[in-house]
């Protein structure tokens, strides 16, 4: 393993109800977290490859922790989404490093598919800080009912030296998704867009 | 008295592995259920709200058993328990104070007959409020090492007429443990204190 990882944290949402409307079946969504050293905190680093085989490996581990919390296979997951948080030691380009060259890769495969590109969000902040983890389909982008978001806090992370990676997973999209557009059982699935 | 309902449900479980001494051998594991249900006194007075202790009882154990199963499904890893409310605007501290007995007893009895009191701590917030529900060993308050607290929260809960519910297992002593008192070898287990 290349990640120093301190601390891995899970989360599931499972709606029963909203607007006092029962929702059958609930809508579900998990986040895995991990919390890991950043290699390149405290000083300016030109090879980031260091960072991005870590999102490689991180892609892997997170979305399979996400499905199992789900308690899904994962060609069974909807919407998919990625997010990190770089600790105040490091710059932006390091959770890009991350998220963005080799993470897609692991994810897509332990979903069976995924042929839309994965929404994603970054930010740098201090401990408790909170993470928006944008969602979408993950085979067709403009399926309206599954845009969305999740969020995610770890009261103790990201420490100065340290970077927050989260992939977040669905089973279903919005409750009550009632404003139009393509619809899920419309995806053609062959472009990630439609 | 009324029934329970419940809005949505979220598990959150971290693993920590260090936190900058030597990596644990077994990680440590927290996890906490929360459900979001409906307050049924929200917004007036009501003097005589005892009778929904018990309508809160199945709920508590539902909760305490996926408690359980998110830590792997053998109630005897859990070394460490507590419990939580957050009360919506509309509704005041005592409606929190409902969940001591349902919540405390239903993760004694998943437990196999925990003998000491279950920690606990409550107030009224508004959504996205956080929690950190304490944490004693499920055996002994006094030992130490097992002295802990887990953040909870959910960003769009409790609403006005909500109220938070939280239980809380841990697998055991803080990741690197060491300042001293009673250790878990050394309870005695008669008085649920030593």
């Amino acid at each position: 393993m290349k990640a120093k990882i301190r601390k891995i944290a899970t989360f599931v949402e499972e709606t029963q109800r909203e607007m006092d409307r029962a929702l059958s079946p609930p809508t579900r969504r998990a986040a895995a977290v991990a919390v890991i050293e950043n290699p390149c905190a405290g000083r300016y680093v030109d090879d980031l490859s260091e960072l991005m085989a870590i999102g490689e490996e991180l892609g892997e581990l997170l979305t399979a922790r996400a499905v199992a919390a789900l308690r899904i296979l994962g060609p069974s997951a909807e919407s998919y989404g990625k997010a990190a948080a770089v600790g105040e030691n490091g710059e932006l380009e390091h959770a890009a490093a991350i998220l963005h060259p080799k993470l897609g890769t692991p994810v897509r495969r332990v979903l069976g598919k995924g042929a839309a590109l994965i929404p994603s969000s970054k930010k740098r902040g201090g401990m408790g800080v909170v993470l928006d983890i944008p969602l979408g389909h993950k085979d067709a982008a403009y399926v309206r009912s599954h845009f969305d978001g999740m969020e995610v806090r770890i009261n103790d992370a990201p420490r100065a030296n340290e970077i927050m990676v989260a992939i977040a997973v669905t089973d279903s999209g919005r409750p009550l998704a009632r404003v139009g557009g393509l619809t899920k059982d419309q995806i053609k699935g062959e472009d990630g867009l439609r | 008295m009324p029934e329970v309902v419940v809005r949505k449900k979220v598990t959150c479980v971290e693993e920590i592995f260090h936190e900058g001494g030597p990596v644990a051998e077994k990680p440590l594991r927290r996890a906490a259920a929360i459900a979001v249900i409906q307050n049924p006194f929200a917004g007036r007075y009501v003097e005589n709200i005892e009778g929904f202790m018990d309508d809160l009882k199945p709920l508590g154990l539902e909760m305490a058993r996926a408690l359980v199963a998110a830590l792997g499904g053998d109630a005897k890893v859990v070394e460490g328990y507590g419990k939580g409310a957050i009360v919506g605007s509309a509704g005041e501290i005592e409606h929190g104070a409902l969940w001591h007995v349902p919540g405390g007893y239903a993760m004694r009895e998943v437990l196999g007959g925990a003998k000491a009191i279950v920690a606990s701590t409550k107030k009224v917030g508004g959504p996205g409020s956080r929690l950190d529900v304490p944490i004693t060993h499920i055996n002994a308050s006094y030992v130490r090492s097992h002295f802990d607290a887990m953040e909870v929260g959910v960003n769009d809960a409790p609403r006005a007429d909500e109220i938070l519910l939280a239980l809380v297992m841990t697998t055991g002593a803080r990741v690197h443990a060491r300042a001293g008192g009673l250790k878990a070898s050394e309870i005695k287990g008669e008085d649920g204190l030593r």
